[in-house]
């Protein structure tokens, strides 16, 4: 495996993490204030904050990650997407700064404010769909060089179906992650009633994400053709992935082994963003920049290699206390023993 | 002019979201340390209120981390958007410290969710400071690979430039620059000096309020003994920051001195105003005093402006921010060194309302203080981005609307520091310490 391939490999993991956390988190956000609204608060925002309390912070830095990865391996990306996305960037670093300094002004100074949760519920849905526009962008046919400098058309932008079936996958997703999750987490805590509503939601946000995802796939045929025949190409990783969608979705009609619902959903979700990012090779931005215009040297890449590796030997045990201490504590789990601080 | 040209609204925004981040940075790197003294000093000495001390101040952390994480991913993708074409080149060449303070950060948030809510889980309260460890080592390994990107503007190392390509990279030697030491050593010592004059601002408010209580008066003389120890390094530090501007930043050192002519036995000139005629009135001088900040002698010859064209002077206003910085520095190591000998001694004196005002007054400069010798280290560096190789306006964005940006974050960051006052006033002022001791010792630990 070249670097650059060992490169983008590692950051689409990462970028593949954040989407799976920061989907829970974002969802989470939104079902809390949906059920606020419906009345149901007293069902579900317990569980929530136990989950969300300890992991807010490691949520964000998934994303953090992934684009300081970026500019450390392909410094030219910095360049393009750094030019076009001011906008964009700057409207979701205003949503993620007000949604994270949120969840601690919340659970600490202004606890059961109905307002504020609307707007934490409110900005888990656009932050996904804010973000889920470099995708779009990176499909290519957006970006014009003008006068050496990269040039976005927002007017094509906003009116591309393609954009809004990406926002509307986006947002889709979120829901349907976050609610498989927390079914689960729901029902590891005994409470009944919370499992039984966030079952309803899962199973409710289960088809229309198969509906978003096929829609795209028919967007890029007409938007991208030589993307769409790539995608053809990994026809049966989608299938694979579609298979494993179908078994969570049985599994959860079922009530039956909602962890292993989980998982099923992370590896649904692994195989279509893996194989959607392998039929983008070699492209960061079609058709400007691949990865091996836009790589670093060689002597940073193996530094950065060597960094990573040690990184995760810090990281990997890390996380799994963390894990092991509160999402697979069942004291911690059913609020037994721990006093809210 | 904010709305028609990138590159001063870029640099402005830079200014603004920076100058906003280093507040709660700063409180970020120093917080753990403290909790941490104070948990082990009431572990030692079997102390409830030192216990009660590190939990309190990490209560009012979280809210002070929420805004830091969230500003410092703002500072973080801001680096992208307004200055694509620095990234471009520097990505190939200081990525690795970079790359190394997100994984610093990473370990410091799982620490910190650990510590934050597995208070009563741990039997032996020795098990749970342990978590601090990493918690305080994450903060400071942070600052430390920031600064060393910083450090790499300052003082670029460690490739070459062939026909306009960059070659020879070694990530190494640009993390190992000879700004870095200085830099490193500066932002962590006065980092800690500052967060221990905040907390000792905190405990003079109560003590002044009126609270008689033991807890206050113990947070504040250990507070000040620490802010006492961090700033006499943060004094020895600046002694060698200032060598080093003069053995490889001249320009830097002579702007902020307004030392327009190379000369030996060098004046520094402390205060002053500068006429349009670029003369210096109401100054005070202490001779030889700039020959011994930069070499160490009294006649030694320090290097000018007239060395330098004038398109790559930086601007004079840096003496002012010079002025404030060492002012704040040296007025701090008074007052907290009087204070620890008067507590020792018995002197009254620092246990009066004035002295305590005083110290009240010490947290806010304090900051002032890490502010001023931010814009002196930034501005000071002007015209360069990349001293010698980029200037500022080759590294902005070519985008339009960053005027308007500004505005946006001007907004935000006036929401979260608003939002920081309120939710931590709220939290301590229902809860004063005598609250919470009684219901400590009611057996209901919350």
């Amino acid at each position: 495996m070249s670097l650059e391939v060992l490169g983008i490999s590692v950051l689409w993991l990462f970028l593949f993490g954040y989407v799976i956390v920061g989907s829970i988190d974002y969802g989470a956000g939104f079902f809390n204030a949906q059920s606020i609204i419906t009345g149901k608060q007293h069902i579900l925002s317990k569980i929530i904050q136990r989950y969300l309390s300890p992991v807010w912070e490691v949520t964000n830095v998934f994303f953090v990650f992934f684009f300081v990865g970026i500019v450390g391996f392909f410094p030219q990306s910095a360049y393009y997407f750094g030019t076009i996305l001011l906008i964009p960037g700057s409207i979701a670093l205003v949503l993620l700064a007000i949604r994270g300094s949120y969840y601690a002004f919340e659970s600490y100074g202004a606890r059961g404010h109905k307002g504020y949760a609307f707007m934490y519920g409110a900005s888990g849905l656009l932050i996904p769909a804010s973000l889920s526009i470099v995708l779009t962008i990176s499909e290519g046919g957006f970006v014009s060089i003008v006068n050496d400098n990269p040039v976005l058309d927002y007017a094509a932008l906003f009116t591309s179906p393609l954009t809004w079936s990406i926002v509307a996958l986006s947002i889709v997703a979120v829901l349907y992650i976050s609610a498989v999750f927390l079914t689960w987490y729901a029902y590891k805590t005994g409470d009944t009633k919370a499992t039984d509503l966030m079952r309803k939601y899962a199973l409710g946000w289960a088809l229309p994400l198969i509906i978003t995802a096929s829609g795209i796939v028919y967007e890029l045929s007409s938007h991208n053709e030589a993307h769409f025949e790539r995608i053809m190409d990994l026809w049966w990783m989608f299938a694979l992935s579609f298979i494993l969608w179908f078994a969570t979705v049985w599994l959860i009609w079922k009530r039956r082994n909602y962890g292993m619902a989980f998982w099923l959903l992370v590896g649904q979700f692994a195989m279509a963003f893996f194989a959607y990012g392998v039929s983008h090779y070699p492209y960061l931005l079609y058709p400007h920049l691949t990865i091996y215009e836009g790589f670093t040297n060689t002597a940073m890449a193996i530094s950065l290699v060597f960094v990573f590796i040690l990184g995760l030997a810090l990281l990997l045990p890390s996380l799994y206390l963390l894990l092991r201490l509160f999402l697979f504590d069942k004291n911690y789990v059913q609020g037994i023993k721990n006093k809210k601080e | 002019m904010l709305f028609d040209d990138p590159v001063f609204a870029s640099r402005l925004l830079t200014l603004l979201t920076l100058s906003f981040h280093i507040i709660y940075a700063t409180i970020g790197v120093g917080v753990p340390l403290m909790i941490m003294i104070a948990q082990w000093v009431g572990i030692k000495k079997n102390d409830m209120h030192y216990m009660l001390m590190a939990r309190r101040w990490a209560k009012g952390f979280v809210v002070t981390v929420a805004v830091g994480v969230v500003t410092g991913t703002a500072i973080g993708l801001q680096l992208s958007l307004l200055w694509p074409n620095f990234m471009e080149l520097a990505g190939n060449i200081i990525a690795l410290p970079l790359f190394m303070e997100v994984f610093a950060f990473f370990f410091e948030a799982i620490f910190l969710g650990i510590y934050l809510y597995t208070w009563d889980r741990f039997d032996n309260p020795r098990k749970h400071l342990l978590l601090l460890i990493p918690v305080a080592l994450g903060g400071g390994m942070s600052a430390v690979f920031i600064t060393i990107v910083n450090a790499f503007m300052n003082a670029p190392a460690g490739f070459d430039i062939m026909n306009g390509q960059l070659v020879n990279a070694n990530p190494i030697a640009a993390m190992f620059t000879a700004a870095m030491p200085t830099k490193v050593s500066h932002v962590l010592a006065t980092a800690y000096m500052t967060v221990a004059f905040m907390l000792a601002a905190i405990a003079a408010f109560r003590l002044l309020k009126g609270s008689k209580h033991e807890y206050h008066k113990k947070a504040l003389f250990m507070t000040m003994k620490i802010g006492l120890i961090f700033s006499i390094a943060t004094v020895l530090i600046g002694d060698l920051s200032g060598k080093y501007l003069a053995e490889y930043q001249p320009e830097k050192l002579a702007a902020a001195e307004w030392h327009f002519e190379t000369e030996e036995a060098a004046p520094l000139i402390l205060y002053g105003m500068l006429d349009e005629n670029q003369e210096v009135n109401y100054a005070l001088q202490i001779p030889f005093g700039l020959s011994i900040l930069a070499h160490g002698y009294p006649n030694a010859e320090v290097i000018g402006l007239d060395q330098f064209p004038a398109e790559e002077q930086p601007p004079l206003i840096i003496h002012y921010y010079f002025d404030l910085m060492v002012t704040i520095g040296m007025f701090m190591l008074a007052l907290s060194f009087v204070y620890w000998v008067g507590a020792k001694r018995g002197w009254s004196f620092v246990k009066t309302a004035w002295y305590r005002s005083l110290i009240v007054l010490g947290g806010p400069l304090s900051f002032l203080g890490i502010e001023a010798g931010w814009w002196m280290a930034e501005v000071g560096r002007q015209p360069w981005i990349l001293r010698g190789i980029m200037t500022v306006d080759q590294a902005a964005t070519s985008s339009d609307y960053v005027g308007h940006m500004f505005i946006l974050f001007v907004g935000l960051y006036f929401v979260l520091g608003v939002g920081t006052v309120v939710v931590l006033r709220r939290m301590f002022k229902n809860d004063p310490i005598e609250k919470a001791l009684a219901k400590q010792q009611g057996g209901d630990s919350e």
